[in-house]
């Protein structure tokens, strides 16, 4: 028997808030499907098979219930995160190291569900990155750019039978990312650059309207107060700061502002991964640092870093940060006076 | 949603302040206020529990077997923070012995059983010259008429009404927001009985020296609004409506709402200028100063799952089953009770246990409203939790140091400004008994404080029994020696006593030996020998002394030949 209180918040449960997440991704999924073809709809599907296969895995060996775990929605959050952050059409291998790095490696190794200092789905894509470099860059260009789009058939094969009938060339382009930090590096000049097609009217054709419904997902998921608005505004008003700093620096190699919040995997990020809460962190003050710290690392990596995108590493830094951000800002209990506290 | 300091515009314009956190849990209020406040029937048995109050509990003054009459005292307080405890009726004491009362632990505590006679005869009732009255002896009247707070803490009153000889009490504050859900006790007195309400407060006021009075009331309660300010009218009392959220009845959250002060951590209100009282005390001081009736009764709420929930004047005293009773009983499907609200209330183990001074609710659960809590999931940091805290702590962060038994951590993290209202579990979404983990952490740190304190006696006084042998040894020893060398000195000492005499003269004789040996002579056994011996002693020392003579003064024994 427990004590007080004898009522609970209806309506509220792990699963539901998970419910939520995923709800609030629909709309970034179907921009997804409708500007790069179907091919989504087959790495999803892959990671999550994966993600269950692996979490079931996981809970049997560490002699766990599968009912309340399999059921808590929290391994679909990772796979759909990370399906939606890896290029389709790749082997179905490829999903396959990812499950297994997010879900047995970042959750189950540190204790399952709220225990894992890293954001599953981000540690998965490094070690994608990492290890298939090759793999990781090659997206499906947009629709009405490519001079094929493989239907859901097409996707299937080229998932489950290997890249034989079609060349990728003729659905594949390197991002809008890539191939701003490839010519840059060419000596080419930003500005110029970026009047290529790839690069859309916001920035990133076809991603940026992904990106807005990213947005919009984010902003729903902010009205039912999923999520605060602290990690959001605070990542990627620190994007939008750090790019702007750049590009007035150096226009000439740097991009402006919108290009960064639009490509790549910014929003996703700001929105759906950033806030994971059990691997962010959890104090007002400290949520602003955190998120302000990896809008900061995410534009520094694309800028100088090897990588075309950044938000995966700066998300992994900071949350190695998490801890000690936390201890050093704790806020203010009520009716103590003075300095905020600090913490051992 | 509830985040920083907005003031919002109250009644009368007053500016509220927007204490953190918070939940709107269903009030469930409608269900026991459709019917008039009733007075309970006499009950033919009585238990009076001594201990009613915060502090120790009243001593029995009567004895098995004695008639009692209502409003006679059967437990003297015993101790500062203590107050009395009175009869419920007329009738005879049948026992003194542990019954089981409403308490979380479902320990049994000593009761004074009375059977009623039926006459419910008073003793002489007489109203308090309150005005007129030395503020401390008017204290002391109503320590033993057993005052205590109504709204569930039952502090004794007159502690609180003593301002204290440095401190100032500005504001009074009427406490009517009543935030509990199913609760209405408050808001039925607030509604039939207004006036007798203010005029305890006036008694408060003028105990305190306050200049202020503001009856703090939650807004989901229009009809106890209209009618506090109703009887208010005229005076400069000021009835505001507060905004409904849980806890807003806190006393330190009330205050904040109503005057913008924060209660300090570990303080009390009246740090800030304040002093908060229940408006079910206030009415009880009315009845104690202006009819001189103990506290003998009070307004319970009967609800939930029972036939007519209501409101019910009950004397302190009647069984619990009794009390459901007389609300309509507990209807097919009930599931317990819980005494006080759902929030904060705690399980009832025993429904013959009595009302006393602290149950401001018996609320009898079902399925329905009252679902078995689902199994809780691992903790995911959402920090719902943290949003809710009226204290502003990071429950999430004391929860993961109690469990993992870091109670050193727990306290930096504030453990003990928890006020365990129970929003954090209210709203976790893993469905964690949070507060549970509370007040595990905070009875081990509590246990472990006296286990420390016992330990630190335990020390303190084996080290002191150390010194004092050590002293006593040290004193023993300077004693003797002391005496010795008066007996040494003193020849005094040695002639009346012959046996000190013969031992000084022992003592004397040896000291003589010692010079000759230090002479030279060395003294030997050579009396008494037979004769040939002695020649032959003589004759050796003949030869020795010849020899010393001839020999170079080079003598281990006479290292100087002149002297």
């Amino acid at each position: 028997m427990t004590g007080s209180p004898h009522i609970i918040a209806q309506h509220t449960s792990v699963r539901s808030v998970m419910l939520k997440v995923l709800a609030a991704l629909i709309p970034g999924t179907l921009a997804h499907a409708w500007y790069f073809g179907p091919g989504v709809w087959v790495s999803l599907l892959l990671c999550t098979f994966f993600a269950y296969t692996f979490e079931a895995l996981a809970l049997a060996m560490r002699n766990q219930p599968l009912k309340p775990f399999l059921g808590d929605g929290s391994v679909l959050v990772t796979a759909w995160l990370l399906a939606l952050s890896l290029p389709t059409l790749a082997p179905w291998w490829l999903y396959a190291v990812g499950m297994l790095f997010a879900v047995l490696v970042a959750k189950h190794l540190y204790g399952g569900l709220g225990q894992n200092l890293f954001n599953p789905a981000m540690v998965g894509y490094a070690a994608l990155i990492v290890s298939f470099p090759a793999y990781m860059t090659q997206w499906p260009a947009p629709m009405d750019l490519a001079s094929h789009t493989p239907d859901l058939l097409e996707a299937l094969d080229l998932v489950f039978a290997g890249q034989g009938a079609v060349s990728p060339d003729a659905y594949t382009a390197a991002t809008p990312l890539d191939t701003l930090r490839t010519q840059v590096r060419a000596g080419g000049d930003a500005a110029a650059i970026m009047l290529e097609p790839v690069f859309g009217h916001l920035g990133a054709r076809g991603q940026e309207m992904v990106a807005l419904m990213y947005l919009l997902g984010g902003l729903l998921l902010l009205n039912y107060r999923v999520i605060g608005w602290h990690i959001p505004t605070a990542y990627l008003g620190a994007v939008v700061l750090t790019a702007t700093g750049l590009h007035l620096l150096d226009a000439g190699r740097h991009a402006d502002p919108l290009f960064h919040l639009m490509a790549g995997g910014t929003m996703l990020g700001a929105f759906f991964i950033l806030t994971d809460p059990v691997s962010a962190s959890a104090t007002p003050r400290g949520k602003l640092i955190y998120a302000g710290l990896a809008g900061c690392i995410t534009v520094v990596i694309r800028a100088f870093g090897g990588y075309p995108d950044g938000v995966a590493f700066s998300v992994l830094l900071m949350n190695m940060a998490v801890p000690f951000i936390d201890a050093h800002t704790q806020p203010k209990v009520f009716g103590q006076v003075g300095r905020d506290r600090d913490r051992p | 949603m509830r985040t920083g300091n907005p003031p919002a515009a109250g009644a009368r314009g007053r500016r509220l302040y927007d204490f953190p956190g918070g939940v709107h849990p269903e009030g469930h209020k409608a269900v026991s206020t459709g019917r008039p406040i009733a007075a309970m029937p006499l009950l033919p048995r009585y238990v009076v529990a001594l201990r009613q109050h915060i502090g120790e509990p009243a001593r029995a003054v009567v004895q098995i077997g004695e008639r009692v009459l209502r409003g006679q005292l059967i437990g003297r307080p015993e101790g500062y923070v203590s107050v009395g405890v009175h009869a419920p009726t007329s009738g005879r004491v049948v026992a003194v012995e542990p019954r089981p009362v409403p308490h979380p632990s479902g320990l049994m505590d000593l009761c004074v059983v009375i059977d009623a006679d039926g006459e419910d005869r008073a003793v002489d009732l007489a109203p308090l010259d309150w005005h007129r009255m030395d503020p401390s002896a008017l204290r002391n009247r109503l320590r033993e008429m057993g005052l205590a707070g109504l709204g569930g803490a039952v502090f004794p009153s007159f502690i609180k009404l003593n301002p204290g000889a440095k401190r100032q009490i500005p504001i009074l504050i009427l406490n009517g927001a009543e935030c509990e859900p199913w609760i209405t006790c408050d808001d039925m007195l607030m509604r039939e009985r207004a006036s007798e309400i203010l005029l305890g407060a006036h008694v408060m006021r003028h105990m305190l020296g306050a200049e202020q009075v503001l009856v703090g009331i939650e807004d989901n309660k229009p009809e106890a609004l209209a009618c506090m300010a109703e009887a208010a009218a005229g005076s400069d009392v000021e009835v505001v409506g507060v905004p409904t959220v849980y806890p807003g009845g806190g006393g330190k959250q009330l205050t904040y709402t109503l005057t913008g002060r924060k209660t300090p951590s570990k303080g009390l209100t009246t740090d800030v200028g304040v002093q908060v009282f229940n408006v079910g005390t206030a009415y009880s001081l009315y009845r104690a100063v202006y009819l001189g009736e103990p506290l003998v009764s009070r307004v319970v709420t009967v609800t939930g799952h029972v036939g007519s929930p209501r409101n019910l004047e009950v004397r302190l005293g009647s069984p619990i089953s009794d009390v459901i009773r007389a609300a309509g009983g507990e209807l097919p499907g009930a599931t317990g009770e819980v005494i006080g609200g759902p929030m904060m209330g705690f399980d009832l183990h025993d429904t013959s246990a009595p009302i006393t001074k602290a149950v401001n609710c018996v609320l009898v659960r079902n399925a329905e409203h009252f679902p078995p809590k689902p199994a809780p999931m691992p903790c995911i940091r959402c920090g719902e939790c943290a949003r809710a805290c009226p204290a502003a702590l990071q429950p999430y962060e004391l929860y993961w140091y109690a469990r993992h038994r870091d109670f050193g951590k727990t306290q930096s993290y504030s453990l003990f400004d928890c006020i365990e209202c129970g929003c954090c579990s209210y709203v976790c979404p893993s469905h964690i008994p949070l507060v549970d983990y509370y007040r595990f952490a905070k009875s081990e740190i509590w246990a472990r404080e006296r286990e420390k304190q016992a330990a630190d006696l335990a020390r303190e006084r084996h080290e002191f029994r150390i010194f004092r042998l050590e002293r006593e040894k040290r004193e023993k020893a300077e004693k003797l020696a002391k005496k010795a060398s008066e007996r040494m000195d003193s020849g005094a000492v040695a002639t009346d006593d012959p046996e000190a005499a013969r031992k000084k003269a022992l003592l004397a004789a040896a000291i003589e030996k010692a010079k000759q040996a230090k002479a030279g002579i060395r003294p030997k056994n050579v009396d008494d020998l037979p004769a040939d011996k002695q020649r032959e002693i003589a004759a050796i020392e003949a030869r020795r002394q010849q020899l010393a003579s001839t020999a170079e003064p080079s003598d281990t024994r006479s290292p100087t030949p002149d002297s």
